[in-house]
């Protein structure tokens, strides 16, 4: 259905442009016009797209909430005194029936004889919906290229109407950019709210329990769950601790070499290479962290731990602690995560270090100064701010991760800043929280959207101060 | 006298400072080359996980390339199928009732020796029988032979990934099918071959069936809805931005925004594509049509980048010529600086996608975390994606999985490398330098 309305709205383009090109010819006799008839010919097909397409636009955003309300208006007494989801239930099957597929469900006696019914209206207002819909895009293509053929005069300034056309579309594609932000804002916002009446925002951001679940009965124990956030924040900050233990030395270390010390050919062979570590997808280090770092560190600790109950004395608990760490401790996850950022590091440092000015080290070594000398006593002062600013995204990077700690670390709130023990983080629970059954209006599903509230604002404000410092130190050398 | 000379003290202090100067000058030189080794000692970290990575992946990945047959000659008994319903006739346990029959093992009360025989052969065993008697109903009473997939524990012991010195009750197959095993192989009826099932199936809850297809397909079309709406859109911000944009308060706005936007975790997209295209505008859950949405609202930002330092790359020369000769703004910019900013637009733009390729996180919020069988065709139906696939293979609890996770990720680098050399080549093709 909506190929034959989009064929005859492409037709339309068309002839619009070849026939707005024409006309102009011809009007054009006699006259000195201002626009070429191209642009006149182009006038036109903006006009017929452009209504075609807020109609288009309209109908995509509002067209299932639409149908949804005039199903809902009709319903018979009997489907509308079901419950939500059986209601559901019962319009997915008249959707099926409708299409002339058989039902799912088998449905009782008032229901069963409702079901063809409703399938029929179902189908009226599917139509209604698709034949409206098409019929006023294609009327308002007509109305608007009777409009711009009514304009194609010598006089008529074409190429700066299409121009203004051609501004306004590519403002429209950069507001996306806003519309997003807000997006995000409003969707994080909106849920968070919701979760935010069902369990007070002191309690979440400062309570030391989290258990979300929920009630299979009402009377149950402990059925209210608890959204006491700080595990998961500890926890995160714990794994990202670990990750820049590994990122910030290695990383930074090898932009130094990289920019100070190797030659052409040395940067030619490792910089492609570090950018294939940047390319890896976090899936790939979650596989990597789960089936190979993770059994690889348990062994090795479990190996220390035997060792020392043998030997016996002072270290036997220790020894006993470790023959018992897990797979998923945090430094798994951890140590991984620190792999995935080295070439994020690197190569913002190294970028970095290249815009220091070459009289700075000119300066240092026509003092005497050896490079390792100049690297640690001018250059890394004079750079300090900005690997200060990449070192912040680093971080914004790691607590925003998600794939590696998710294959990689526990799921239990663990409040500890051990790093063989398994901790969760925000992005684990998020997943977690929103990959089983959902149920859409529990405090469980919803507390998701106020631990994705919490993480966005907390990676936006990083990458704000990462931002302001960065271009702050720019300034100076500019 | 017994003073010494001021020229002999002169010669001793000069002497001590020149010493102090070479010793403190051999202290800075093994300082220097200390810190040079320590900086090779970080690249060579950097290029051992690299090395190990890769290696690991290769290693888990390479055995799923090919797999082990058995060709079971089947006899077809008319009593126990139904001619009519073929697939409802249960041929598994014929074969292997009849497997044993040839060895002349007896069977015992329970059905268990004739159980532990059904569960060598892949279930896939029932529909090859089942289709050929569809298709050709003579072949009832006749003796077929069948080549089916080993099951998949079958399949790991003859790959050596279950090793016999384990014991049995720690391995999931037991030592009277290894037996069995080793005497298929003896007669010659087992075969390896490259295992094309990776590549035309789609997912399977069974191992030795489970194929990449289906999620390939699926990033195809997300990718395709992704490229379709962040490239028009990307290429147009980043031209108002960098050619159009009057410098005042918005823009500077819409700038930051952009720049904040390319470090917001992928996981809030997936929070956003939740809330707003699923449970709002009520598109398909996991189709591709929402994934590649998100993918699309998510790859904007770089996309943006890239293509305005392809777009500042461009000399204003060009520019002012264009103007002089009495070229419109537009004009200037549509028939003469994006012409000379593709290249660089199409690598940023084949990066990007590269880059939504490999994207899990928010995928996993729009539910694509469930099992998906078979191979979509349309952008409206559940799918899979490879990247979900790989996520969902790790946390499936038979082995065979394991290797098969390996596999797919070997599949996506693949991909992943393919679209990044193309804009490689793109790049050292058509790249100007001014």
């Amino acid at each position: 259905m909506i190929w034959i309305y989009l064929l005859i709205l492409v037709t339309l383009g068309v002839a619009a442009f070849l026939g707005g090109r024409e006309l102009a010819r011809r009007r054009a006799i006699g006259a000195k016009p201002h626009s070429r008839p191209g642009q006149h010919g182009a006038y036109a097909l903006i006009w017929v797209a452009a209504p075609a397409l807020l109609v288009l636009l309209l109908l995509s955003v509002f067209a299932t909430p639409l149908e949804r309300q005039l199903t809902a208006s009709g319903t018979p007494e009997a489907v509308a005194a079901l419950e939500p989801f059986r209601r559901d239930a019962f319009f997915a099957d008249a959707h099926r029936v409708g299409r002339g597929e058989p039902a799912l469900q088998i449905w009782e006696r008032p229901l069963a004889e409702l079901l063809p019914v409703e399938a029929r209206r179902m189908v009226s207002i599917e139509r209604t919906l698709e034949w409206g819909g098409g019929a006023a895009a294609v009327l308002a293509a007509l109305i608007g290229g009777l409009f711009a053929f009514s304009q194609i005069k010598p006089q008529t300034r074409a190429r700066n109407r299409v121009e203004g056309w051609v501004y306004g579309a590519l403002f429209v594609c950069s507001a996306i950019a806003v519309l997003t932000t807000l997006g995000i804002i409003a969707s994080l916002a909106f849920d968070s709210l919701r979760f935010f009446q069902k369990v007070p925002v002191f309690e979440f951001l400062f309570g030391t329990q989290w258990s979300p679940q929920i009630a299979i009965r009402a009377d149950q124990v402990g059925s209210t769950g608890a959204f006491g956030a700080v595990p998961l924040f500890a926890g995160t900050l714990l794994i990202m601790l670990i990750a820049m233990c590994v990122a910030a030395p290695i990383g930074l270390l090898s932009a130094i070499y990289l920019s100070e010390y190797a030659g052409r050919g040395t940067r030619a062979v490792i910089k492609p290479l570090l950018e294939i570590l940047a390319g890896v997808p976090t899936v790939v280090y979650g596989f990597f962290a789960a089936l190979t770092v993770g059994p690889l560190l348990r062994v090795m600790f479990n190996e220390v731990g035997l060792f020392l109950m043998e030997v016996g004395g002072p270290f036997e608990g220790v020894g006993q602690y470790l023959a018992l760490v897990q797979n998923q401790m945090a430094l798994t996850a951890g140590a991984v995560m620190g792999i995935m950022l080295i070439p994020f590091v690197s190569s913002l440092s190294d970028d970095i270090l290249n815009a220091v000015p070459q009289s700075l080290r000119d300066g240092s070594f026509a003092m005497g100064a050896t490079k390792s000398e100049t690297v640690k006593r001018v250059l890394l002062p004079a750079a300090l701010p900005g690997i200060a600013g990449a070192l912040l995204l680093a971080v914004s990077r790691a607590i925003g991760e998600t794939m590696i700690v998710t294959m990689a670390a526990g799921l239990a709130a663990n409040l500890t800043f051990n790093p063989l023990d398994t901790v969760t983080t925000v992005t684990v629970q998020i997943v977690t929280l929103l990959t089983g059954d959902q149920e859409f209006n529990s405090a469980k599903t919803l507390s998701a959207f106020g631990l994705g509230l919490t993480l966005f604002l907390a990676t936006l404000a990083l990458n704000i101060v990462a931002h302001r410092i960065v271009q702050t130190y720019r300034e100076q050398y500019d | 006298m017994t003073d010494a000379t001021p020229d002999q003290i002169d010669g001793a202090a000069a002497k001590t400072r020149l010493d102090r100067l070479r010793a403190g000058l051999k202290r800075r030189h093994a300082k220097e080359a200390r810190f040079k080794w320590f900086g090779r000692l970080a690249i060579a970290a950097a290029m051992v996980f690299l090395a190990v990575l890769l290696v690991r992946i290769v290693e888990q990945g390479h055995t799923a390339f090919y797999t082990h047959t058995v060709t079971v000659p089947v006899y077809m008994d008319p009593a126990r199928i139904d001619r009519a319903y073929p697939q409802g006739s249960n041929f598994e346990q014929l074969a292997a009732e009849q497997q044993l029959a040839r060895w002349g093992i007896q069977d015992d009360d329970t059905g268990g020796v004739s159980r532990d025989m059904k569960a060598l052969f892949s279930s896939e065993l029932k529909f090859v029988a089942a289709d050929l008697v569809a298709k050709r109903g003579d072949v009832i009473g006749e003796t077929v032979p069948l080549a089916v997939p080993l099951s998949d524990d079958a399949d790991l012991f003859l790959k050596g990934e279950i090793s016999k010195s384990t014991p049995q009750d720690q391995r999931r197959i037991n030592d009277r099918q290894i037996a069995w095993l080793e005497r298929m192989q003896a007669e010659g009826v087992v075969g390896s071959h490259f295992n094309t099932a990776l590549f035309t199936n789609g997912d399977s809850t069974q191992p030795e069936l489970a194929g990449v297809l289906g999620a390939v397909v699926g990033s195809a079309l997300m990718l395709m809805v992704t490229a379709l709406i962040a490239i028009p859109l990307g290429v147009g911000a980043a031209i108002w931005l960098e050619e159009f944009a009057p410098k005042n308060r918005l823009t500077d706005i819409i700038e930051v925004n952009i720049n904040n936007l390319a470090a917001v975790p992928s996981i809030v997209y997936g929070l956003l594509g939740l809330a707003l295209f699923i449970n709002w505008m009520h598109l398909p859950r996991a189709s591709p049509i929402v994934g590649g949405l998100v993918l699309a609202l998510m790859a904007l930002p770089t996309l943006v980048i890239a293509t305005r330092s392809a777009l500042k790359a461009v000399p204003p020369s060009i520019r002012e010529a264009a103007l002089a000769m009495g070229a419109s703004k537009t004009q200037t910019v549509f028939s003469h600086v994006l012409p000379l900013a593709m290249p660089g637009v199409m690598t940023g733009a084949i990066i990007s996608m590269a880059h939504a390729l490999g994207e899990t996180a928010p995928l996993l919020l729009i539910g694509m975390v469930s099992f998906v069988p078979g191979v979509p065709h349309a952008i409206d139906q559940p799918v899979g994606a490879l990247p979900s696939l790989i996520y969902i293979w790790e946390n499936a609890s038979e082995r065979a999985f394991h290797e098969r996770t390996a596999a797919a990720i070997i599949v996506l680098l693949v991909f992943m490398i393919i679209m990044n050399a193309a804009a490689i080549i793109l790049r050292r093709r058509f790249e100007r330098r001014w």
